[in-house]
């Protein structure tokens, strides 16, 4: 069987390995054409993509008023359990809806019962009666196999936010398919290939055996699934794309089906730009598509993936402001040959923040290197600062570990794309596990002992070596219990909601890596410096928990670009990452970690004392690995010099997120300089081995916003000529006047 | 070996020179500028200003090279950094010996051994305060004698120069005075760029805190873009 190679989906195509077996990466190489060149060819918005999106954009309005649109309640979850549907049917050029209508969202029972029942409800929804007694009957969840299996000790640590935002009663996400095989291959094929290492898998019947035999036939029947979903839109994804607007269907389609089935955190698409230019690139030449056509279908292919929504509960909207879906593209690069993965298709894919306007969602993230070519640089940073939608990666580091075939899952978890996927291990809070080495272990908030033989400190003022040692004590029983945790929930997630969709746009035989996570790095860094530098004494309540901590004199801060700390939060986080990869994993998953939340800081806050760096208890931490605000005193260049010290390689392996705040003004005079000088930034940061950088330009309203949020925006700096100050150090009369000053006009 | 008196460094400077520039404010000023947004940097006697030998400061400076790409560098500010000349001619010195471009951001009144200093400043930021006597006067306390002799010196040694001039709402912004800022400039020769800087009121909560009063309270700001026109016609007879 296979395919003939002389079959019209491949006539031009440069011939390679990617002909005989399954390998996207050798397809790229072989025949993408990198682009030197500036944004001068880009096109505008065409009149069909504009009637699309007006339609969109008025039902996004209406659900950021409402909440929610719709929510189907007659079927539940499934890759083809849905009837097609439309937004504008004559206008749309590429089609394919989670639903049979936009906006309208699924229920996904296989998480967990009560997780989906109080999602619906906060809406006045309620499923059809009959499907939920027939599901509770007969079907057991991840959310019930989890409950089941955990011990005492998982529960005390999830009572009291040690181990927060586990996936346990939701979608793990974080996995990504290498959609580009359907375009490529089509289903018939992958079925073919899915069968023949079915057949391989054989031999003595043992768990890990018994467990991928069957993971690969439910593969196969997503295939077989995903065909006849695509066939109810009436595309014929069997077969290989023949031209650009099937394989930009096609890969859609792949991914819908993910999102179809799962509704994990983070559902994002992988590195899709440049593969989907090859196509696009044969039919300019051969002038079945001019550059308007070129760009209409990425605009209409992103219009689509700025409606993913996945059903979230009240609690999990607490923690992820923003109904996010991290559908992120990672864009840009450089081969291991040296060319730049920069084509056309990258350009288009940021041209859409022009054609249909800012946006969150996709998530599209730069693979920074300062060899990128220098339009591609330019347009990236005038995009950057014109609207604010774009993070940066470092392709060097991650390069070396990953090839150059990775994607970004979510935020910042690099992944050979269709080779490793990851379990998410959401993360523990290292603040609070500070507060338990003085505590003795007692959970400060709800007086519950969580962590056992830690003794209880008395010391008048807190003693650092002593202190240490019972924080390195915590550290380790946490990184147990974090482990065992983590290896639980994904020994029932893939038992009761597997993602078989995704799965099987993935090698069989894959890596799979074990994404741990810390929260509160910057306030156990800074606390332990008190402790260190200044003169900290407790004030304890009556059963001799401290509930508060008196500083006496001066201390450094992290985000100021001194190693006295900087060096203190390095430690830190390489000791937790070594006690981690002391326990083994399920399925021998690497173990990773992450200093990354976006949002969910706030919520980390408020379940957290006060702790000795002088933060008040329920303040929110700072996000992701960024120094706390306010703190620093030297400018943002240090405070990313800091963050920059974070290890990634083998410590910090699944990311180290960091937030970059500016007003346009303060980046330069003239746009020209702007942009010059945030490409300067960012050569800068990452020359410095750090890893990520969320670019921040903001305007008034963000200002504003900032004011009553200064935890979101760390750093944030406001420049006039010979003058600096950092707007959350400011009183609110201050700010005031800033924001009136920085804007030119009234309040 | 002489230690400086620093008031605080801004890693990141990008409106003083030319690129992505660290800033060091340094303490000390012997003007009195009734406009003056610094008015924490006069004195010599700030506790939480920090004394910083020359090799410690240009290692501190060098940590942040990696984002000067080819047109940023360092930029000293204050306060005026030529009151500490013997300090700010060995930190300059060091910055050029390791290829660290060099800017001083100046009212040109110092304490002389502008030679050894301008030796290694690859450009002025020069802040005009008037062009006149009397106006030099009433805006500075000062007198601009000590101010021209900086400018002669600047002009032999052929550094690069930009005009900074702020428009102070009532005291500057007369067109008869930009007017006559005009033909001043037109003699100063070296002159790369001008910049008008609009009087702003950031600096007036500082004067609070400080319990001394603010020479220009009630003046309202000044709109950038009321100097947009100025500022083009000021930057379009330059040479170069």
């Amino acid at each position: 069987m296979g395919i003939d190679v002389n079959c019209t989906a491949w006539r031009g195509f440069r011939t390679g390995e990617w002909r005989h077996l399954v390998n996207v990466r050798n397809f790229i190489q072989k025949n993408y054409t990198p682009y030197y060149g500036d944004a001068d060819f880009l096109a505008p918005i065409s009149l069909k993509t504009q009637r699309v999106w007006e339609k969109a954009s008025e039902l996004i309005l209406e659900e950021i008023k409402h909440g929610i649109i719709d929510i189907e309640t007659e079927v539940v979850s499934g890759i083809d359990n849905f009837e097609p549907g439309y937004i504008d049917r004559d206008n749309e050029v590429i089609v394919g809806l989670q639903t049979d209508a936009p906006l309208k969202r699924i229920v996904n029972l296989y998480g967990g019962m009560r997780t989906a029942k109080s999602a619906l409800e906060q809406f006045g929804y309620q499923l059809n009666p009959e499907v939920e007694k027939h599901f509770r009957l007969y079907r057991k969840t991840h959310n019930d196999g989890v409950f089941d299996a955990y011990p005492k000790r998982t529960r005390l640590a999830r009572t009291a936010g040690l181990l927060t935002g586990l996936p346990d009663a939701y979608g793990r996400g974080r996995i990504v398919g290498d959609y580009r095989r359907v375009p490529l291959y089509g289903t018939a094929f992958l079925i073919e290939e899915k069968e023949r290492d079915l057949d391989q898998l054989d031999g003595p019947m043992t768990d890990e055996r018994i467990r991928l035999r069957e993971e690969v036939r439910m593969q196969i029947r997503a295939l077989e699934e995903m065909c006849s979903m695509a066939e109810k839109y009436g595309c014929d994804i069997s077969r290989p794309a023949e031209n650009a607007r099937e394989a930009v269907q096609a890969l859609y389609m792949a991914y819908l089906a993910g999102a179809k089935e799962n509704n994990g955190a983070a559902t994002s698409l992988g590195r899709t730009s440049t593969f989907l230019d090859i196509y696009i690139q044969r039919d300019l030449e051969n002038g079945l598509l001019d550059e308007t056509g070129a760009q209409e279908l990425i605009d209409q292919f992103v219009i689509k993936l700025r409606l993913i929504r996945h059903l979230r509960t009240p609690d999990y909207n607490e923690l992820f402001g923003g109904d996010p879906t991290w559908v992120t593209e990672s864009i840009g690069g450089i081969g291991v040959d040296g060319r730049p993965l920069v084509t056309k298709n990258s350009f288009r894919f940021l041209h859409t923040l022009t054609n249909l306007g800012t946006a969150p969602e996709p998530n599209l993230t730069v693979l920074w290197s300062k060899d990128l070519p220098e339009g591609f640089k330019r347009y990236c940073s005038m995009m950057s600062i014109k609207t604010d939608s774009i993070q940066y990666e470092s392709d060097e580091l991650m390069r070396p570990m990953y090839g150059d075939d990775y994607c970004i899952a979510c935020c910042v978890s690099a992944m050979a794309v269709g080779k490793q996927m990851q379990f998410f291990g959401a993360r523990a809070n290292l603040a609070k596990s500070l507060l338990y080495a003085i505590n003795g272990g007692i959970d400060e908030k709800k007086g519950i002992k969580v962590v056992p033989d830690i003794e209880l400190d008395t010391d008048e003022v807190l003693d650092y070596p002593k202190v240490l040692g019972n924080y390195k004590k915590v550290l380790a029983y946490v990184a147990e219990l974090y482990v065992d945790t983590i290896n639980i929930i994904h020994y029932m997630h893939d038992k009761y909601a597997y993602e078989s969709s995704q799965m099987a746009l993935h090698d069989t035989l894959v890596e799979r890596l074990a994404a741990f996570g810390v929260a509160g790095l910057s306030i156990a860094a800074d606390s332990l410096s008190a402790i260190k530098f200044a003169s900290v004494r407790p004030i304890r309540d009556e059963k001799g928990i401290a509930v508060d901590f008196e500083i006496q004199g001066e201390f450094p801060k992290y985000g100021n670009d001194d190693d006295r700390v900087d060096d203190i939060a390095v430690e830190l986080v390489s000791y937790f990452s070594a006690e981690l990869k002391k326990h083994p994993m399920y399925r021998n998953a690497r173990h990773t970690l992450s200093a990354l939340t976006i949002t969910s800081n706030v919520m980390y806050g408020k379940k957290t004392g006060a702790t000795p760096d002088g933060r008040k208890a329920g303040e929110p931490f700072a996000p992701g690995a960024n120094p706390m605000h306010g703190r620093d005193a030297n400018g943002a260049l240090a405070s990313l010099n800091s963050v920059a010290k974070i290890p990634y390689r083998d410590v910090c392996q699944d990311g180290v997120s960091n937030t970059f705040s500016i007003v346009p003004r303060a980046l330069g005079r003239s746009e020209g300089e702007r942009v010059e000088n945030l490409i300067s930034v960012l050569d800068g940061y990452f020359v410095k081995g750090a890893h990520h950088l969320n670019v921040n330009v903001m305007d008034r309203q963000v200002l504003l916003d900032a004011m009553e949020h200064p935890e979101m925006y760390p750093t944030l700096t406001i420049r006039v000529s010979g003058y600096a100050v950092n707007f959350n150090r400011l009183s609110r009369e201050q700010q005031l006047e800033v924001i009136k000053r920085t804007f030119h006009d009234e309040m | 070996m002489t230690k400086g008196l620093i008031h605080s460094i801004e890693s990141m400077g990008l409106v003083d020179g030319p690129g992505i520039r660290t800033v060091v404010f340094m303490q000390g000023c012997r003007l009195r500028c009734i406009y003056c947004h610094n008015p924490d940097t006069w004195s010599m006697e700030n506790e939480k200003a920090q004394q910083m030998y020359p090799e410690e400061l240009v290692e501190r400076i060098e940590r942040f090279r990696p984002y000067f790409g080819s047109k940023g560098g360092v930029t000293f500010s204050g306060g005026e950094p030529l009151i500490q000349p013997d300090f700010l001619a060995e930190v300059l010195k060091l910055c050029k010996a390791r290829g660290i471009s060099t800017c001083l951001d100046t009212a040109g009144v110092g304490r002389g051994s502008y030679d050894r200093i301008l030796k290694n400043t690859d450009l002025v930021l020069l802040d005009v305060k008037h062009y006149t006597p009397e106006g030099y006067r009433q805006m500075t306390g000062g007198e601009i004698d000590r101010f021209n002799k900086f400018l002669e010196d600047v002009q032999k040694y052929r550094i690069p120069i930009w005009i900074r001039h702020v428009v102070v709402p009532g005291y500057t912004d007369s067109q008869e005075h930009l007017e006559g800022l005009e033909r001043y400039i037109s003699s100063i020769r070296g002159i790369d760029r001008v910049e008008l800087l609009p009087y702003h009121t950031l600096g007036e909560y500082k004067y609070k805190e400080m319990g001394i009063k603010y020479p220009l309270e009630g003046v309202p700001a000044m709109r950038e873009e009321e100097l947009a026109t100025w500022n083009e016609r000021l930057n379009s007879g330059l040479a170069g």
